[in-house]
Parts: structure tokens; C-alpha cells; sequence
């Protein structure tokens, strides 16, 4: 028997409400390198607190007997000219790496988004005095900058933080106020201000959720680069003080044995590689869950 | 009785690199509660800028209001600084705005219920709770299925129909004293148009709101429309009732726009007459009547003056010198 018509008409799948937090998840580590990124991260942010227990050795501990060994059951990576294990300096040289990252990529990036975002929005005057003044930070090589800086408050944890902070935030106020400029155009904007949406929220509301996504990229990038950058500044002797574990002090201090003993310099090099590409791959998979786009499809 | 807005003189201009654009240039017009009128004009007239002027949302630089008064329920808005508390309290709770696009009208990256449920929560000081009931309440009301799901969706999952829907639940939800849509249909296709005007007119109906239609489309206005206003270079060229102005037109540019537009009971081959050149350069205007260059009977007239909106009916204006009368059956059927 044919059946009557309302059988052939589709009937629409009834859509649950997934909850936006199961969606981002979703979006977010649906790609396994996405996954990778995160469990060395994850790994690097345990071995940063668990230092104490993990390193086998003491990173401060000289022992002049033992100097330059090739790695062994007792040093898994060997130990520098001083004797001292690399790998307990490498576990070590995770809580400055961290920190030095996550504080200057959080300060630059909140000054300096903040400053773009009230220069974009309001223009005219406000945008002239803050977008000239970022110019003038940026008409110096960063590096320069920064050693400048490090230079006039003296070395020490607390100033190379601030030192690398201002010498990050220019980048962040240029691209949040061009993503302003050409997001405070759109028609919603206008349509936010239609109702009566205050400046304010007009800002934080609708404009930072739109205009996030380019500034992430940024993000990501910055917590490796801030690390390269304070190693560059502890190779030139003006960042943190010696005696401290800093994979940035470490490769400078390997270089000396480059040819003799390579490990001393690759070592924490690679644990630099590591760390700037799991924060890129992380970034990357934020940046698809953050886009409404692909997580609608959920 | 007092009307619900009246905009008197109102001029706006930008300033630009070539000059000062006199975008609106002393129109006056007035609507009363629960009237709908229409503004109809080519593209660049100013109707557009004129309503945006009545919220103030003209961006400064470069646009400026240089003139006159807005008065809205009394008061005259222009008293008020553009972003002040008064002037943020009456956009979106007393004024609300349609708008042309309804594809980027929309913020992409919130859900369509959560922007409906802002304004509510902005003005009417609702919970989200009340809001989101609210909100699928207005999303049902402007004839969108399965609104406690779709409540949910993002702008991009909503079809161009659907979102200028949206936009009118959204525009609707504080019950404004006056809504301004802003050429409400011209991103949509016929039959969509015809639904989305019909959901416009009956929500007007059962809001007993104030609607104001800016189009090019005679159509639109001619069937809605109580009163229209006609625009040309920044002013006003003719008003009257929709009657009048149809059937029995005092310009030569509300003529000759009405000869322009094709009709489905007239015969076939019937060429349509456009108006020719361009409006004028709204930077240097002439001193004459602005429609000269472009009017038909510029041989017949002796004008050499600006002229003055003249009346010519029972509340019927028009501003030209020569006193002609249109033909008798204007060109669109009521």
C-alpha cells in the first residue's frame, strides 16, 4: 500500500540545545594536532609546578668533577661546563619560559588592545595622540627597544617582563585599532546603536568578540616570540641574572661547546621549538572554536 | 493634535575633500501616532541621512547636523548630545530603526535571540529569563516557525527573509512610539518583499506604532503609505496624501518619476521614460530650482528663484514655480 502523502513530506530533526561550552570544545579538539598542542602544553605547565620533584638533579647544584658529560644513565641530556644536569635546567627553565610568556603576552596584549580599541572607536585626536605615540615605539627595532629599556631599569626578573611588555605592545595596538576602524562600520554596529547601546558596551560587547580572532593569531605567536625575546635579552647579559635556569641563558652558554658538545645549546633550544609550536597549534584550534561559523555546525 | 515627530528644517552636511555636501537641506515633515507615511527619492537624495539625523547616528566627522529641529513627543532631540543618557534611552525604547541589509544588520558572532533579548533587557529591564521568553514570543509574532529553537541560531543559519523578520521583532520589541525602515525590502526578492511588508503593516497595526517607509520603490509606499513625502537633492519636492500625490501630482520630478516605473495593466510595449542626466552635484547647487537641469518643462518656466514649498491642495505641497496639474490618473493605481 502506498502510503498517504504526509509520509513523504521531511519531517525537520528536532535540534537539541547543545550548550556553546560543549560546542567550542567540540570544534576546538577535533583535530588531533589540536590535541598534541595541548597535552605539551599541559605537560610543560606540570613540569613548570611539579619542577621540584620531576628534575632528577638540582639545576643549581655545581659539581666541577662531573663538567661537560655526554648524556648518560645518570644525566639523561648530560651537564654543562659547570656540571650542572641540563635536563633539571631544562624542567627548571619551564617556570621562567611560562612566566615570561603568558605575564608580557597578558600585559602588552590588555594595554595594548585596550589603547587600539579606544583609539579605533573614538578617532579623531584620541586616535592621533595614541596611534603617534605607538609609532614612535615602533620606529625602533623591538629589540632595540627592549634592550634600551632593560637597559635604563636594570636587568632582574620584574624589569625584562616590563622591558618585553612594552616592547610587545605597539604590534597589539596597531591591529586592534585597524580591526576597529573596519569593524565600527559594519551595519550591526549601527544597528547596536540603534537601540541604544552605550559606548561601552558598543566596544566590549560587540566590537572585541569581532574583531578577536586576528589579534589571537597574534596571541600565540607572541608567547613564543616573548620567550625568544627574553632569551635575546639574557644572551646579551641584560636579562635575567646568570645563575637562574633560562633556556635563553642556556643556549648562550652552550654555544661556547657548539661543536664539542651540541646537545648543551639544542637541548633547550628544542624545548623552545616545542613550546612556540604548541602554542601556535593551540592558537589555531581557538581561533576555529572562537569563529560561530564552524561551531554552529555542531 | 500635537504630531508624534515633527522635523523642522533639518539641515545636515559632510564635510569632504571636495567640499561641504549639503546631504539634507531644510526638510521639514511631520508624522502623526499610528501613521504610516512614506519618503521616496532616487538614491543620494538624503532620505536615508535624514532619518538617521532623527537618531542622531550621523557620524561626526564627517557628517554634521547644522540646522534646525527634531521634536519627538514634545522635547527637541537635538538639545541632546549625540551619545548622552537621553538620547541613548530614546533609540531602540521610543525610535527604532529597519535597515536595508539584513544580511549584515546582524552581529555574526551572537545568536540571533541574544541580540533581540539586549534592547529588552537594555530598556525594558527585563531578566534573560523574561527577555528569551519575550524574544520567542516576537520571532512567532513576525511568522518565524519554530521559533524556540531557532531562537538559538546565528544570523548566518537565517535566510535573508528571516533576518529582516528578526530585525523587525528586534526593531518592535520595546513597543516604540516610532519605527524608521530604512528601504526595509530592497535586499529581498519579490514575493519576499510582499511577505515581509505585509508582516510590517500588520505588526504596525497590532504596535500601534508610527512607521516611516523610505524606498525608491512607488509601489511599496503607494499601497501602505498615508502620506508621502518626495525627495529630491537633499530636500523636499512634494507632499500630500498618498492620493494626491499619485493621482494627481504638482511636480514635474514626482511625475516623471511616476512615468518611470513600469505597471502590469497598462499596454504592452509601452516605453518607459526615464529621467534624464544626473541630480545635482550636492556640493554647488544651483541657485535656481534644483531640478531644472533635469525638468521637462524647464522651457516654460520663468522662474529664475529658489522656489518656496508652495501649497496646492488640502495639505498638499509642492515646490516649483509653474502650477501645472499632473495627469489625471497618476501612474500607479491605489
Amino acid at each position: 500500500m502506498v502510503g498517504t502523502s504526509a509520509d513523504f513530506v521531511p519531517q525537520l530533526k528536532t535540534q537539541y540545545r547543545v550548550s556553546e561550552s560543549r560546542r567550542f570544545f567540540k570544534v576546538m579538539f577535533s583535530r588531533w594536532i589540536v590535541i598534541f598542542g595541548s597535552v605539551i602544553i599541559l605537560v610543560l605547565i606540570l613540569a613548570a609546578i611539579f619542577a621540584p620533584l620531576l628534575a632528577p638533579y638540582d639545576p643549581y647544584q655545581i659539581n666541577l668533577v662531573e663538567s661537560i658529560q655526554q648524556p648518560s644513565a645518570h644525566h639523561l641530556l648530560g651537564t654543562d661546563e659547570m656540571g650542572r644536569d641540563v635536563l633539571s635546567r631544562i624542567i627548571y627553565g619551564t617556570r621562567i619560559a611560562l612566566l615570561v610568556g603568558v605575564i608580557v603576552v597578558t600585559v602588552s596584549g590588555a594595554i595594548g588592545m585596550l589603547l587600539g580599541l579606544i583609539a579605533g572607536y573614538f578617532g579623531g585626536w584620541t586616535e592621533t595622540i595614541i596611534m603617534r605615540l605607538m609609532d614612535a615605539l615602533m620606529s625602533l627595532p623591538p629589540l632595540i627597544l627592549m634592550l634600551a629599556i632593560s637597559v635604563m631599569l636594570g636587568g632582574g626578573l620584574k624589569n625584562v617582563l616590563a622591558a618585553l611588555a612594552v616592547g610587545f605592545m605597539p604590534t597589539y595596538c596597531r591591529l586592534m585599532c585597524g580591526q576597529v576602524l573596519s569593524a565600527k562600520e559594519n551595519d550591526y554596529i549601527l544597528a547596536a546603536n540603534v537601540i541604544g547601546a552605550s559606548n561601552l558596551r558598543i566596544m566590549f560587547r560587540h566590537l572585541v568578540p569581532n574583531v578577536f580572532p586576528p589579534l589571537f593569531v597574534n596571541i600565540t605567536m607572541d608567547l613564543g616570540f616573548a620567550i625568544l625575546a627574553e632569551a635575546s635579552l639574557s644572551f646579551l647579559g641584560i636579562g635575567i641574572s646568570p645563575p637562574t635556569a633560562t633556556w635563553g641563558a642556556m643556549i648562550n652558554n652552550g654555544q661556547r661547546y657548539l661543536f664539542t658538545d651540541p646537545l648543551l645549546s639544542i637541548a633547550p633550544g628544542m624545548a623552545i621549538v616545542l613550546v612556540v609550536l604548541a602554542f601556535n597549534l593551540v592558537g589555531d584550534g581557538l581561533r576555529d572554536a572562537l569563529d560561530p561559523r564552524l561551531r554552529g555546525r555542531i | 493634535m500635537e504630531p508624534l515627530l515633527e522635523v523642522k528644517n533639518l539641515k545636515v552636511i559632510f564635510n569632504t575633500m571636495a567640499g561641504v555636501v549639503k546631504a539634507v537641506d531644510g526638510v521639514s515633515y511631520y508624522i502623526d501616532e499610528g501613521e504610516v507615511i512614506g519618503l521616496v527619492g532616487e538614491s543620494g537624495c538624503g532620505k536615508s541621512v535624514s532619518q538617521l539625523a532623527v537618531t542622531q547616528l550621523i557620524a561626526n566627522p564627517p557628517g554634521e547636523i547644522v540646522g534646525g529641529e527634531i521634536i519627538f513627543e514634545g522635547q527637541d532631540l537635538l538639545r541632546y548630545k549625540a551619545d548622552s543618557k537621553q538620547m541613548r534611552s530614546v533609540r531602540g525604547a521610543k525610535i527604532s530603526m529597519i535597515f536595508q541589509e539584513p544580511m549584515t544588520s546582524f552581529n555574526p558572532v551572537f545568536s540571533i535571540g541574544e541580540q533581540i533579548i539586549e534592547p529588552l533587557m537594555l530598556h525594558l529591564k527585563l531578566d534573560r529569563q523574561a527577555a528569551r521568553q519575550r524574544a520567542i514570543e516576537l520571532l512567532e509574532q513576525v511568522g518565524i516557525s519554530d521559533a524556540r529553537v531557532r531562537v538559538n541560531n546565528y544570523p548566518h543559519q537565517f535566510s535573508g527573509g528571516m533576518r529582516q523578520r528578526a530585525m523587525i521583532a528586534m526593531a518592535l520589541s520595546c513597543h516604540p512610539k516610532l519605527v524608521i525602515a530604512d528601504e526595509p525590502t530592497t535586499a529581498l526578492d519579490v514575493t519576499t518583499q510582499a511577505q515581509i511588508l505585509e508582516i510590517m503593516m500588520e505588526m504596525t497595526k497590532k504596535f500601534r506604532n508610527s512607521l516611516v517607509i523610505v524606498t525608491h520603490n512607488l509601489g511599496i509606499v503607494a499601497r501602505h503609505a498615508q502620506r508621502i513625502y518626495v525627495m529630491y537633492a537633499g530636500r523636499i519636492v512634494e507632499s500630500g496624501s498618498a492620493d494626491d500625490v499619485f493621482n494627481d501630482p504638482r511636480h514635474p520630478y514626482t511625475i516623471a518619476l511616476l512615468k518611470s516605473v513600469p505597471r502590469l495593466d497598462e499596454e504592452r510595449g509601452r516605453q518607459l521614460i526615464p529621467i534624464e542626466g544626473l541630480p545635482p552635484n550636492l556640493i554647488d547647487m544651483p541657485p535656481f530650482c534644483v531640478f531644472k537641469p533635469r525638468c521637462s518643462l524647464a522651457s516654460q518656466c520663468i522662474g529664475e528663484s529658489d522656489p518656496e514649498l508652495r501649497q496646492v491642495g488640502d495639505n498638499h505641497f509642492t515646490r516649483c514655480h509653474l502650477g501645472i496639474k499632473g495627469e489625471p490618473s497618476g501612474n500607479i493605481p491605489r
